[in-house]
């Protein structure tokens, strides 16, 4: 069991819930989701208590990370986007929190379940259409009608862009799931090398050199793979909210 | 209960690893009471992987929603105006410190150009003074000059006037001398006296 790769998205039940016939159990997965939120929480709150004119290291990285966003979210949507700043900071941070829990033996990764970040996904796209529909009416409908097309080309490139539009929700949430899911199963199956190959004697723990270099390499990557995915989520979130603010094309 | 229904519909398939161990310990018998539920279940779907067990969704949009929407709700009241705040008091800190060093500068230009201005004065003035002092000196050598000349003058002017009085003396002496000698020239020569009256004359003559 302990060798399976699969097993470490196992969600198991901590406190056993159930309301109406729905299973609302307090699992591993809403004890990390929990962990990531009080961890990231703390960290931001603890770091900046002192307020310091000149920051220390920790409060640094609280800041680089609010600039960091706050730079992103105005090049992307303008100064009218920061409206949804606290939402971009707060999805920026709970990935890339939980996507680095994840990269500890033993922690569960919330992420690596789709239907996590699928809820992510459709907060996002709700809040653009939400706020779309709200801030221009059906002038927002403008989104999928690009300027300068052709009469004739309009009902496929509407038809297209609606595709695509739709298509944002699954992208963005099967990307972060998808990335987090395969990283730790590559991570666990070239691991499990190691440990299979050793139990050959000599010559397996020779030939499990190989495996241990590569999981030593696949760790580094996993950890640009969670900040860059949690970027990638963040930017995309950005893009997509321009489109909210800014309908035409 | 259902997974345990499912563990018995897998477990022939040979995919009993995918099984949580939790689950695996559910006793048997719950799976023949709920021979129902396992068949709704496998209509459901796939549930062998974990991520794509269904029955598991409740409850993490639950928990999601609650601890993300805490998150939420905590960032937006509390960590980021507090952040924004600081940055905020550093970018005004920063920009009068600026205004600060920008009017200090100008101080000091100030201060520079007092300087230069209270030293080309000075200057001006010491060479006044100097330009002063030498006139003064000048003007008193001259007037010292002046006085020397004058008395000079005055000295010279009495040498010559005694001169000239003592020559007149003594010219006056000379024609004296001479007549007395041409007398007593005259009376060793010829005897008799001579009259003074044609001596002076003779004497005059010759004089001239």
């Amino acid at each position: 069991m302990a060798t399976d790769p699969i097993h470490q998205f196992q969600i198991s039940k901590l406190i056993p819930i159930e309301i109406g016939g729905l299973d609302f159990s307090f699992t591993n997965s809403s004890a990390f989701m929990l962990a990531t939120v009080l961890g990231a929480g703390a960290f931001l709150f603890l770091t900046t208590s002192s307020r310091g004119l000149v920051p220390g290291r920790l409060q640094s990285i609280s800041e680089m990370a609010y600039e960091f966003i706050a730079s992103m979210l105005r090049d992307a949507a303008g100064s009218q986007g920061m409206r949804f700043f606290p939402l971009v900071f707060s999805l920026f941070m709970f990935v890339l929190v939980a996507n680095l829990f994840g990269m500890v033996p033993y922690f569960f990764t919330v992420t690596s379940h789709i239907i996590v970040t699928f809820a992510l996904a459709i907060l996002v796209i709700g809040t653009v259409l939400v706020y779309g529909f709200w801030k221009h009416g059906l002038k927002f409908l403008n989104l999928f009608v690009p300027e300068g097309v052709p009469a004739a080309l309009v009902p496929l490139v509407v038809l297209i862009e609606v595709v695509s539009f739709l298509s944002r929700p699954v992208s963005l949430s099967v990307r972060l799931f998808a990335n987090m899911l395969a990283g730790h199963i590559t991570l666990k199956v070239f691991a499990g090398f190691v440990t299979s190959l050793s139990a050959f004697g000599a010559v397996g723990v020779a030939g499990a050199v190989l495996p241990l270099a590569m999981t030593v390499a696949l760790t580094g990557l996993e950890f640009l793979v969670a900040f860059l995915q949690a970027y990638v989520f963040a930017v995309l979130t950005c893009m997509y909210l321009n489109d909210a603010l800014h309908p035409s094309h | 209960m259902i997974a345990a229904a499912l563990m018995c519909q897998a477990t022939p398939k040979g995919k009993a690893m995918f099984v949580a161990p939790a689950y695996a310990q559910t006793p048997a018998t719950d799976a023949e009471t709920h021979t129902e539920t396992g068949v709704a279940d496998h209509g459901a779907g796939e549930p062998a992987f974990p991520p794509f067990e269904t029955e598991s969704y409740p409850s993490q949009l639950l928990w999601l929603a609650i601890t993300f929407g805490l998150f939420y709700l905590f960032l937006k009241k509390v960590a980021l105006p507090r952040i924004g705040s600081i940055l905020e008091v550093r970018r005004d800190r920063i920009a009068q410190d600026l205004d600060q060093a920008a009017r200090m500068k100008e101080e000091a230009d100030e201060a520079v150009a007092a300087y230069e201005q209270e030293l080309a004065d000075a200057r001006k003035k010491a060479g006044a003074i100097a330009q002063e002092a030498r006139d003064n000196a000048k003007a008193e050598a001259e007037a010292e000059r002046r006085e020397v000349e004058r008395s000079l003058d005055a000295k010279l002017g009495e040498a010559e006037a005694r001169i000239t009085e003592i020559k007149s003396a003594a010219l006056k002496d000379v024609g004296t001398i001479a007549e007395e000698t041409a007398g007593t020239i005259v009376q060793e020569l010829i005897g008799g006296t001579v009259d003074k009256k044609s001596l002076t004359a003779a004497v005059k003559a010759v004089g001239q």
